[in-house]
């Protein structure tokens, strides 16, 4: 390809596809600043009233009696993200090397398409069938089974097809050269998975963890069907919990004035979370990488 | 490069008209806006429906999001009639209720439990965790799982108010937003205990959820017994308005009294205005 030739306008096509994209893009930025703005204005009224301090003290949360406690909360989104993260990361990368390096082709196609159509499950789908399978199957009878195992399992479920199917991805664009000089010399099938392809397809597969676990933090329906919704520190893997998402989702609908704009700060608090979360993953996953770079470089 | 463009293009204009799509309104002239309670919206909106067909000018808008929701915006003007499933509180005289249904509360257990009834005493010791054993109140051993309701709905208001707790006392194992999460979670768990709307679990017993209604304080739940007044925990469904409403509110407030629309009451499992 050559740069254009004296005397080239670019067709009118071509400006307006410009114009069409960079709009497309400002808007699509100017929407989070939007959101933020909007959800900073809602949660102001409690902000200037109680101050952020009033919903990182107390560990009570009756917002109609005053107490804003958010920690338990909190800490209930760290529980059940972990113990999804634990349940669905070696299993959705597990499926991806098979995949990527052991399935014969057609065996391949077909477990992906699987993967594809699990993924594709509305989340209140995998609520339902925890709340009414899951959760009895946990409770044995005695018990309601509601908890941080049961939104763990069903997040886990949730997110483990981007897991399996982004390190698949990442699995495929491993340069066949490399493996192949691994298998000429001598390395079998496990070391040529943990010693070559998983630390080339490093980037990849971080980026598929990042996004499992952004989806985590997030997805409120399913996990509010199973968690039991108690607001209590996580005590227990049959002890129920209610995460920051479920929260909202419970109370925002039945809310008015004060109470509404409380959770607006949990909603702020849970923004900024993710934001901070975002950002780490970016500093770690965009570490060097631990093979030397792009061999074709 | 052109099948590019064109869908970039073909993108832009899309997102331009979902965010200036109007409603299909037309020939309505007026709207009649109503809010709030969750179980009362499903009844207004079929008696929105049969009002909209015999007033063709005038569209009926039901917005659910819970009593104190339609209070707010009955109060505030947002709405021309709130809808509230409780009773008005004192801090809420400001505004006039009009009942237009009534409703029960009751306790409902799985149905393999073998308590069949409890007193108001024995439910305010289980939800305030001082019973904690199904044998301590006449049942087979088993630990009890107390199911609650989330914060700001009617129910949680009703059962507060009649059992005379506050929402501190209160020690839950499971809290649950709608009716059919706490029926739900119910069916699944056999010492579990939790309360519901008597009409949302009669269909769902009809219609074989492993569940029953348990009597409070020797009457039976049924809606029998909350229809002749019998029945101790039972509310109102109501239409709330502030200072005089319009024309178009006052209408469909009689409408929605009237005894021809009560067919619409006996569907969504409510019991229509006695005739005392």
């Amino acid at each position: 390809m050559s740069g254009p030739p004296p005397g080239y306008t670019r067709p009118v096509r071509d400006r307006v596809l410009g114009i069409v994209l960079k709009s497309s893009a400002a808007l699509a930025a100017s929407l989070v600043l939007l959101v933020l703005a909007f959800v900073l204005g809602e949660a102001q009224g409690a902000l200037s009233q109680h101050g952020l301090a009033a919903f990182f003290s107390g560990a009570d949360w009756y917002p109609t009696q005053g107490e804003f406690g958010l920690l338990p909360m909190a800490a209930a989104t760290l529980a059940t993200t972990t113990g999804a993260l634990l349940l669905a990361a070696p299993l959705g990368i597990g499926a991806g090397l098979f995949n990527a390096l052991v399935a014969p082709r057609p065996v391949a196609r077909f477990h992906r398409a699987l993967v594809e159509v699990l993924a594709g499950i509305p989340s209140v789908v995998f609520g339902l069938w925890g709340l009414v399978v899951l959760v009895p199957l946990i409770g044995g009878g005695d018990h309601s089974g509601q908890g941080l195992l049961a939104a763990s399992v069903v997040l886990a479920l949730m997110i483990l097809p981007t897991i399996a199917l982004t390190t698949e991805a990442a699995l495929e664009r491993v340069p066949a050269e490399l493996l192949h000089g691994a298998a000429a010399l001598g390395l079998g099938p496990v070391a040529r998975a943990r010693r070559v392809a998983l630390p080339a397809a490093r980037r990849g597969v971080i980026a598929g963890l990042v996004l499992a676990t952004g989806r985590a933090i997030g997805e409120t329906m399913a996990v509010l069907m199973v968690a039991g919704n108690v607001v209590a520190w996580p005590a227990g893997l049959r002890e129920p919990l209610r995460t920051l998402t479920g929260n909202i989702a419970l109370e925002m609908g039945y809310a008015t004035a004060e109470h509404r704009s409380v959770l607006f700060v949990a909603g702020l608090v849970l923004m900024l979370a993710v934001a901070l979360f975002v950002v780490l993953a970016g500093l770690f996953g965009g570490a060097p990488e631990l093979s030397s770079g792009s061999p074709r470089a | 490069m052109k099948n590019l463009s064109l869908l970039a293009a073909l993108t832009l204009a899309l997102t331009l008209m979902s965010s200036c799509s109007s409603d299909a309104s037309a020939g309505r002239t007026e709207t009649l806006t109503l809010t709030g309670s969750s179980t009362v919206a499903p009844l207004a909106a079929e008696l929105g429906v049969r009002f909209e067909e015999l007033h063709p000018e005038i569209r009926v808008d039901v917005q659910s999001g819970g009593s104190s929701r339609g209070i707010a915006d009955a109060r505030s003007g947002h709405a021309d009639i709130g809808m509230a499933s409780r009773a008005l509180k004192p801090s809420e005289s400001d505004l006039d209720a009009t009942t237009i249904a009534r409703d029960g509360v009751a306790m409902i257990v799985h149905q393999d439990n073998s308590i069949t009834a409890l007193t108001a005493t024995q439910v305010r010791a289980i939800y305030t965790g001082k019973v904690t054993d199904w044998s301590e109140v006449g049942g087979t051993p088993g630990r009890i799982t107390v199911v609650n309701k989330a914060e700001g709905r009617a129910t949680l208001e009703v059962f507060l108010k009649y059992f005379g707790l506050e929402i501190q006392d209160i020690h839950a194992d499971v809290i649950a937003g709608e009716n059919e999460q706490a029926i739900k979670t119910i069916a699944g768990a056999k010492n579990a205990i939790g309360y519901v709307s008597i009409g949302t679990a009669e269909v769902d017993i009809e219609a074989g959820v492993p569940i029953k209604l348990l009597g409070l304080d020797g009457i039976a739940a049924t809606t029998a017994a909350v229809a002749d007044g019998s029945y101790p925990m039972a509310r109102p469904l109501n239409l709330v308005t502030f200072g005089t409403p319009s024309p178009w509110a006052k209408r469909f407030i009689e409408f929605a009294r009237s005894p021809k629309n009560a067919d619409l009451v006996l569907r969504e499992s409510f019991v229509p205005l006695s005739t005392k």
